[in-house]
């Protein structure tokens, strides 16, 4: 599909007559039909992956298509599932029955920010939902219908759901700010998840769930194929620092399990985060083992249902156990950790073949992750940077002006903040912090989270990134920054597509890349000139 | 419509309790719509609350807004992320009582080459704080009616707010203060195209309402006098199930008493429900220690993954030929 130039979106997103730009509409929203446009909706799940996962109504047809070939029975099987949802979350009944529309929330979503459309309010996107609610479940809605916001559940409001609940990447900004911390990200989930009931899902979230179930990993790697892409990784470092390292996999007895998301391994530019991984874990000499059989640390059930979730996830711990190892460190990754701290222990522990971590090479004891047995990356690295197990020489990042990026999920729905801001603290000397309403917890999405991140939303993937890049393009232009870490690998895939529409002279790394480059690594070439990417050093002539 | 319809429809109600009164149906409107009134708030209430509690909480999902528990030297955001008990106590109480998190909001604003600024937005927080505040030291101060001798606490409350001595009888601030906040909280719905476009009918007429409550409250303080002397005799009474008829109160008293009834019996039927809702909200009253401490999810699904020797039965072929490691050969 063809996606408007920079320059011609910015006019629009500027011109166009929004309530962004001040203009209400004609139409009340409840009367406004969802419009279906190139750019702005996913294609639909292919059969073979939604027959793969045993999920409903596997089948061909688009979005598009005024007929979406439903089962004859589709109203009573989302109305069932709907009230079968009430029922086994008290979250969805309180936010179903509380919102004062208030209307805070309304500016602090990035897609209404970047399309002005009134349903990408986080209020009026919960409305989809609650207008349905209330007509099968309030009495006000059953006796004053549309007059109270009540609507039945017609065919044309399944279709508003699955383009509005489609566009939002269930980052959560809207529920910090929400008086009774009503979150839009439990709605989609809870609407994407009756969608599901019906066969309504789109194929870059089937496909990649259906891999990660099958091989281990999104992209459908088979196992030999996964070891030979790391291996040649490897040699890739060998080149750059002249050191060999043969990581592990599979391997039973190994002290620590790692995992990571796939990303890391097959996209650019996640590899160098990769192979910062392997040589952070060369350095200190730890005891760990990659696995091929849960090679993907994210978690793409996440976005479709909570058993898919607790599927793709239970992987974790069952290769853990067969492995047996002492405790799992997980990757960068936010939506992985999102599932791995809010979720993982509930669905799949108790761990009790597993140890408390502890740090192999301080003695420290991860206190916060005692029950679930999985630390986070940014968390071990500080851990080890604070007790001076790191030799660091910042200077080799020298010729990066760093930023940070907060992802979402570890910020909102884990806290992980500090963490990697001291890594980066102790191994790049420029470093800007964005504006304070764009991090930390109030940070901004990339525009392409929960399953968005495909080229046929790519409309509204870069409205939506607006105000990320707005506020890497204030510090591009106000300190130089030139590269913009992160701790989430789908990030580093849409984060690219964001600098390169938006702000084209920014680069995006992970932070263990980072770390990676400043590592004085004993064995290394005595001149080592180049970072992972073969950038040269500053002060080194091409 | 949407703005005009709730408007009339409390004017209805004054105009019913008027006719009515003057009709001669005092004991309707003085005694038998405030008990059902009482009795459907709080029946009402319960029922509501109940039945959110009957769903359990199958994941904890706290918004974490701020700096988590983690390494010892790393300094934790206690109150915004919470990860035991009293955090969490002083979470709720910060939510509850000072409204932190609309304290946090900011407008966004759109410029030139599709720029975004967020200004502060501290409005809403404020008219929603001196609101909310209001509304719970007049209902305190109406305890007065109900309860002889008047406890100490009551007459301070009534003291400190009525520091301004204007008028005679004290001007109370918070009679003020509740106008004002209401009618920011009403113009902003029709004035910030954003808002106006969300509002439904349901967001305006509680404004009408407890605008239509307070006006009249006022009136009768200040303007209109009514007996005082035989609303407490007739209050005591419905408190003491006597309900022996009182004379010359004044129909301003059972206009006010009668809306106060459709407030009561609206509100568990209604958005003013958020009042219990906050409470239970499980983003915001829950503990961020989930790696700590396990969650027990009630329903939690028997779901197995693809097992390993499922996996490792169809590749290991290829896994031998690159030597990785097998479980059977």
């Amino acid at each position: 599909m063809t996606v408007l130039k920079p320059e011609e979106l910015t006019k629009n997103i500027e011109e166009t007559p929004s309530l962004m730009t001040g203009k209400s509409p004609a139409k009340e929203w409840i009367d406004t039909p969802a419009e279906f446009r190139p750019g702005n909706w996913c294609y639909s799940a292919k059969a073979p992956a939604v027959e793969a996962l045993k999920a409903p109504n596997a089948r061909t047809w688009s979005p598009d298509d005024e007929d979406w070939k439903l089962p004859e029975d589709w109203f009573d099987i989302i109305s069932k599932g709907f009230k079968e949802r009430l029922d086994k979350y008290r979250s969805l009944k309180i936010f179903m029955d509380v919102c004062v529309r208030c209307g805070a929330c309304a500016d602090k979503c990035h897609f209404f920010l970047g399309t002005g459309d009134p349903k990408n309010m986080p209020v009026l996107r919960a409305e989809l939902m609650r207008s349905v609610y209330r007509n099968d479940y309030t009495l006000a809605g059953k006796l004053l219908k549309k007059y109270a916001g009540a609507r039945p559940l017609t065919m044309e409001v399944v279709k508003e759901w699955f383009l509005y609940f489609f566009q939002c990447t269930e980052c959560r900004r809207c529920s910090l700010y929400c008086p009774y911390g009503i979150d839009t990200a439990e709605i989609t989930m809870m609407a994407r998840e009756l969608l599901n009931l019906v066969g309504i899902n789109t194929n870059w979230i089937m496909d990649p769930a259906a891999n990660c179930n099958r091989t281990g990993n999104h992209l459908g790697i088979e196992p030999h194929t996964f070891k030979t892409v790391v291996d040649s990784l490897c040699e890739d470092i060998e080149d750059i620092t002249g050191i060999t390292i043969e990581p592990s996999f599979n391997r039973k007895g190994a002290e620590i399990l790692f995992i990571t998301p796939s990303g890391d391994v097959f996209a650019d530019p996640g590899v160098y985060t990769m192979m910062g991984y392997i040589m952070l874990f060369e350095h200190i000499g730890l005891d760990y083992t990659l696995s091929t059989y849960a090679s993907e640390g994210g978690n793409f059930g996440l976005f479709n249902s909570s058993e898919l979730m607790k599927k793709l996830n239970a992987k974790m711990y069952h290769e853990a156990e067969r492995l047996g190892v002492k405790w799992i460190l997980g990757g960068e990754c936010g939506h992985m950790w999102r599932v791995l701290h809010q979720y993982m222990d509930t669905m799949n522990g108790p761990a009790n073949f597993l140890e408390e971590p502890v740090s192999p090479i301080t003695r420290t004891k991860f206190e916060n992750a005692k029950s679930t047995k999985m630390v986070h990356i940014a968390e071990f690295t500080a851990d080890l940077i604070r007790h001076n197990k790191l030799k660091l020489d910042p200077s080799r990042n020298d010729h990066r002006n760093v930023t940070f990026h907060d992802s979402c999920n570890p910020a909102r729905a884990m806290g992980l903040m500090d963490e990697p801001r001291y890594v980066l603290q102790n191994v790049v000397n420029n470093f800007h912090e964005m504006p304070e309403n764009t991090i930390r917890e109030q940070t901004f999405c990339c525009g392409a989270g929960s399953g968005l991140n495909t080229e046929e939303i790519m409309d509204v993937r870069m409205r939506g990134a607006l105000p990320r890049a707005n506020a890497l393009k204030h510090v591009h232009e106000k300190n130089g920054v030139n590269m913009m870490s992160c701790v989430c690998a789908i990030d580093r895939a849409t984060l690219l597509a964001l600098t390169q529409y938006w702000v084209p002279d920014v680069e995006i790394c992970g932070v263990t890349e980072l770390v990676a480059n400043a590592l004085v690594m004993e064995g290394e070439n005595e001149v080592r000139d180049c970072d992972l990417r073969e950038d040269p050093y500053e002060g080194v002539e091409e | 419509m949407k703005i005009i319809t709730p408007l009339i429809i409390v004017l209805v109600l004054i105009a019913l309790a008027y006719v009515g009164v003057m009709a001669g149906l005092t004991s309707l409107f003085g005694v038998v719509i405030p008990y059902i009134a009482l009795v459907v708030f709080l029946l009402g209430f319960v029922y509501k609350v109940v039945k959110w509690a009957q769903s359990p909480v199958p994941f904890r999902i706290p918004t974490t807004a701020g700096q988590q528990q983690s390494l010892p030297w790393i300094k934790q955001n206690k109150f915004d992320n919470p990860s035991n008990l009293v955090g969490v106590l002083v979470r709720m109480a910060l939510e509850v009582l000072l409204f932190r998190s609309l304290f946090r909001n900011t407008k966004a604003e759109l410029g030139n080459g599709a720029s975004l600024a967020y200004g502060s937005a501290k409005w809403l927080w404020l008219g929603g704080l001196v609101f909310h505040w209001s509304f719970l030291v007049i209902i305190i101060r109406h305890n007065r009616l109900f309860l002889e001798p008047v406890p100490a606490i009551i007459a301070l409350i009534e003291q400190f707010d009525g520091l301004f001595q204007v008028m005679v009888p004290a001007f109370y601030l918070t009679d003020a203060a509740i106008l004002v906040a209401l009618t920011y909280l009403f113009f902003r719905r029709v004035v910030s195209p954003q808002i106006k476009y969300i509002s439904l009918p349901a967001d305006y007429f509680p404004l009408y309402l407890i605008g239509a409550i307070a006006v009249t409250g006022i009136l009768m303080r200040y303007f209109i006098r009514v007996d005082v002397v035989a609303i407490k005799a007739l209050v005591r009474g419905l408190i003491t199930f006597d309900f022996s008829p009182q004379e010359g109160i004044g129909v301003l008293f059972y206009i006010h008493l009668f809306l106060v009834s459709i407030l009561a019996i609206y509100f568990p039927f209604s958005k003013l429900m958020h009042l219990g809702g906050v409470f239970l909200s499980p983003t915001r009253n829950l503990a961020s220690n989930n790696r700590m401490r396990r969650h027990i999810n009630p329903w939690n699904p028997d779901i197995k993954p693809r097992t390993y020797p499922e996996y490792e039965d169809e590749f290991r072929e290829k896994m031998k030929q690159v030597g990785l490691p097998v479980d059977k050969d």
